[in-house]
């Protein structure tokens, strides 16, 4: 038989050991998954380029780059909300609702050249996530509506909505009625910080977000307001704070922070606006955020980590021919036994024998 | 002599905890035996062993002169040992004669039994229609019911666990009569308490137990109150006095305050006025559940105020939020101590920053100083005797009366003007509360103006000059102590049911 006993203190080993188990876990039940499909193929080999292989090699690992970029920021901007108790499921909406307002400006100064306009497309980018997430925020903080719900399912409006844009005002004038943006002009692009790939200056601004956030879930009030609140409501009311606030707070900084995210990924890798801007970032950012324990700095490596399951499952996908479901299995399964060793931190597994 | 149960040199031990270390005690038939002392001393543990749901590593009982060692409380009221616990174990939409009938083996609900519970309701004054829920009941009520139950049982042993915690004034004298009549009848009662004064009138012998030991068998009328506490709590005891009662201008007053309250089983104030004077005590009794809760989220902001229901330092602050009103030199310490004044899963230093004055030295521009906090969480430590290992400690790891300590202490620091403070002493031991009460009579007689909220009469009659008495959400003019005493107060609690 086993029992699960209550421990008296949290285990530090096992907060840190856990995720570790968690991959673990992950592997072992991929490799059965692999060697129950799998005919004529090596699961090794499989193994090999799915998680070592995106590792070997500059341009892997550029790519690996230019996919964390995005799950950093939305990541941060959640892990905010969520500590919060402040449940955005939906920023894969604000992504694509970002994405669109900024390049709808890049569009709009199509023949203007400045180093302003990626600046201004940022800003548009970061309004439109936050409107976007200020709907749920709104219906959350005046009618109580449930913010799960109309975050979600405000994502299926927006995804619609862009294919909408791109059969309309934003496609391409000269684009044989494909619906597809015009392909944006330098100025309208995000600078190269590592020549020859795309790894680009979201990179950069995302390892900073993570430092800001860091001091200010530490060393600001604003933090210590978000913490509370998570943590015990009514202390929160006890202490002068305004729930309301915590709730529009919440979701405009993840709300901006994923449309700053989706306006860098068309600016960025896609270089133009394409129904295939959504590509489950926002989804994913969940799982990361989950996986860092909602640690700002926590987050660069997770968002690495998960990266790395999109690089290694296109490899494979290429080279062996296997289901780009691949990935989702995997990231699927991560959360999963993350999640469930985390009940070893406050448990300790005790294995006895059963009287008869 | 023939004991109705002798209890031989019990030893209970919980890894290296002792429990019980050794404790003897002896109750005699038809008689009323106290068992005192704070928490954590024993006496659940002991009381356990007694009524069959633990085993004791070593000792015996004899029970009517036989040996004695029940397996399971099953056993033990077989044997005629029945017990009414703290907190009642009733189910709220079932009648009273089906809660009864429930507790008992072998019988069935008709018209007989239904006799039976009136029989032994009149039988010991135990007031109760066996056709109502227990959810439209009162807790004395309740405790009615449990009380009736375990006599249906025939007991020769009755425990009774903190009994009076709940009750009015008056529900406490109707119980003792019970309870005389119950031991004229033979059967004897192991009476568990640590009010003092209770114990004092109602038992004809007392335990103290301490730290698990057994400190003393005697005769509670031997000694004074505090003796008995002393023994109690090991130390000595600070007797209290306001030193200066020296009353100012009034500064705070509640003008005719109404509120409908949200929740379904939540009480709506009614008319509430009242005013606090400057260097005065005011306390508000009553029993819980009477709009105590209501009252105080008013107080504190967490729910904003109509303009004109409350004044502080002649301006209106009926829709200030808690930060706000602290800024004006008002504190507040809740009841519920983990989840409301304190965030259980974070440290004391962090538990700080729920209660900031203005000009704090804990934050500037919303960026908070660490080191500042600190300094100020080790002197609420060091002032308040908070016994914790650090500051960064639990607040839900520490007991409920070292926690106590320090939610007083992180709002006497910052000398309120006025301080409304509910419970201030709720399950928190002898000791502790002792200090707490010292504190506040302190800051009184430095001039701050202190409203207390209470269940505690004690409490409310040692410390306050001027009391009113909450009741179905309205609350009582002053009482005035000297004309009517503590009877006008009972009346005043039990309200409109009498």
């Amino acid at each position: 038989m086993i029992r699960l006993i209550p421990r008296i203190e949290n285990s530090n080993a096992m907060i840190l050991l856990s995720p570790l188990l968690a991959l673990t876990f992950t592997v072992i039940t991929a490799y059965f998954i692999f060697a129950s499909i799998l005919v004529d193929i090596e699961v090794s080999s499989v193994f090999y380029t799915l998680f070592v292989e995106p590792l070997t090699d500059s341009y892997y690992i550029s790519e690996l780059l230019v996919k964390a970029a995005p799950l950093m920021i939305i990541a941060l901007g959640l892990s905010i909300g969520f500590r919060a108790g402040v449940w955005n499921i939906g920023a894969e909406g604000q992504f694509v609702i970002g994405g669109i307002a900024g390049s709808a400006v890049g569009l709009y100064f199509y023949d203007v050249e400045g180093f302003w306009i990626i600046p201004l497309m940022a800003i548009a980018g970061i309004l439109g996530g936050m409107f976007y997430a200020s709907i749920a925020a709104f219906l959350k903080t005046k009618y109580q509506v449930n913010e799960i719900l109309v975050t979600l399912m405000l994502t299926y409006v927006a995804v619609l909505f862009l294919s909408a844009m791109l059969q309309g005002p934003l496609r391409n004038p000269s684009g044989f009625n494909f619906p597809e943006s015009r392909i944006f002009h330098d100025s309208a692009l995000l600078p190269i910080i590592w020549q020859g790939t795309r790894v680009h200056i979201g990179l950069i601004i995302a390892i900073l977000f993570s430092f800001v956030i860091w001091f200010g879930i530490k060393r600001h009030m604003l933090g210590m307001q978000i913490k509370i609140t998570g943590s015990a409501p009514r202390a929160a009311k006890f202490a002068g704070f305004d729930d309301n606030k915590t709730v529009w707070f919440s979701l405009l900084i993840s709300g901006g922070l994923a449309g700053l995210a989706g306006l860098f990924e068309a600016a960025g890798p896609a270089g133009q606006l394409t129904p295939g801007l959504p590509q489950f970032y926002g989804f994913t950012a969940i799982i990361v955020a989950f996986l860092a324990r909602l640690h700002p700095l926590g987050i660069l490596f997770s968002a690495s980590l998960i990266a790395l399951t999109y690089v290694g499952g296109e490899n494979v996908q290429i080279d062996y021919d296997l289901p780009s479901s691949i990935t989702q299995i995997l990231q699927g399964m991560l959360l999963f036994y993350f999640l469930a060793c985390d009940i070893l931190i406050k448990y300790k597994v005790v294995l006895f024998k059963t009287i008869r | 002599m023939n004991y109705q149960l002798e209890i031989n040199n019990i030893t209970k031990s919980y890894g290296d905890l002792k429990a019980n270390d050794d404790v003897s005690l002896n109750i005699k038939p038809s008689n009323i035996h106290a068992l005192l002392g704070e928490n954590g001393a024993g006496k659940s543990t002991l009381v356990k062993v007694i009524y069959g749901s633990l085993m004791p590593d070593r000792g015996e009982m004899k029970w009517l002169g036989k040996p004695y060692s029940p397996k399971n409380p099953f056993d033990a009221r077989e044997q005629g040992i029945a017990m009414v616990f703290q907190h009642f174990s009733l189910f709220e939409s079932l009648t009273v004669e089906e809660n009864i009938v429930l507790g008992l083996d072998g019988v069935r609900l008709d018209e007989n039994f239904t006799e039976q519970i009136i029989k032994y309701s009149k039988q010991y004054g135990l007031d109760i229609n066996p056709h109502q829920v227990v959810g439209d009941l009162s807790v004395g009520a309740r405790q009615r019911v449990e009380i009736i139950r375990c006599l249906m049982q025939n007991p020769k042993l009755l425990i009774m666990d903190e009994p009076t915690s709940v009750l009015t004034p008056q529900e406490v004298s109707d119980l003792f009569i019970t309870l005389r009549k119950l031991a004229d009848g033979g059967c004897s009662i192991l009476y568990i308490s640590h009010k003092l004064e209770e114990v004092r009138q109602i038992c004809s012998e007392a335990t103290i137990l301490r730290d698990g030991k057994l400190i003393e068998n005697c005769i509670p009328q031997d000694h004074s109150q505090q003796e008995l506490a002393e023994m109690m709590i090991g130390k000595k005891l600070i007797q209290l006095a306001r030193s200066n009662i020296n009353t100012g201008e009034n500064i705070f007053s509640i003008s005719n305050l109404s509120q409908k309250s949200d929740d379904m089983f939540g009480v709506d104030l009614k008319n509430i006025s009242l005013s606090v004077m400057k260097g005065s005590i005011v306390g508000i009794a009553g029993v819980a559940g009477n709009g105590q809760d209501e009252l105080m989220e008013l107080l504190i902001g967490e729910i904003t105020s109509p303009p004109g229901t409350l004044s502080f330092k002649g301006g209106d602050i009926g829709n200030l939020n808690s930060h706000e009103r602290r800024q004006l030199s008002m504190f507040f310490i809740p009841e519920e101590r983990l989840g409301h004044g304190a965030v259980p899963d974070m440290g004391l230093n962090e538990n700080m920053l729920l209660s900031r004055p203005q000009k704090s030295q804990m934050t500037s521009y919303g960026v908070i100083d660490w080191q500042s906090v600190e300094r100020l969480t080790q002197k609420v430590i060091s002032d308040f005797d908070v016994q914790t290992p650090s500051s960064r400690m639990l607040a839900k790891s520490l007991s409920g009366g070292n926690l106590q300590k320090f939610m007083v202490g992180r709002e006497l620091i910052q000398s309120p003007e006025l301080l409304i403070v509910a419970q201030p002493t709720w399950g928190v031991d002898a000791g502790s509360a002792n200090n707490i009460h010292q504190a506040l009579i302190a800051l009184a007689d430095k001039g701050s103006a202190i409203l207390i909220i209470s269940q505690d009469l004690d409490e409310i009659l040692t410390l306050c000059e001027q009391i009113h008495v909450l009741s179905e959400g309205s609350l009582s003019s002053a009482v005035d102590m000297k004309e009517d005493g503590l009877e006008k107060i009972s009346q005043l609690m039990v309200g409109s049911e009498s």
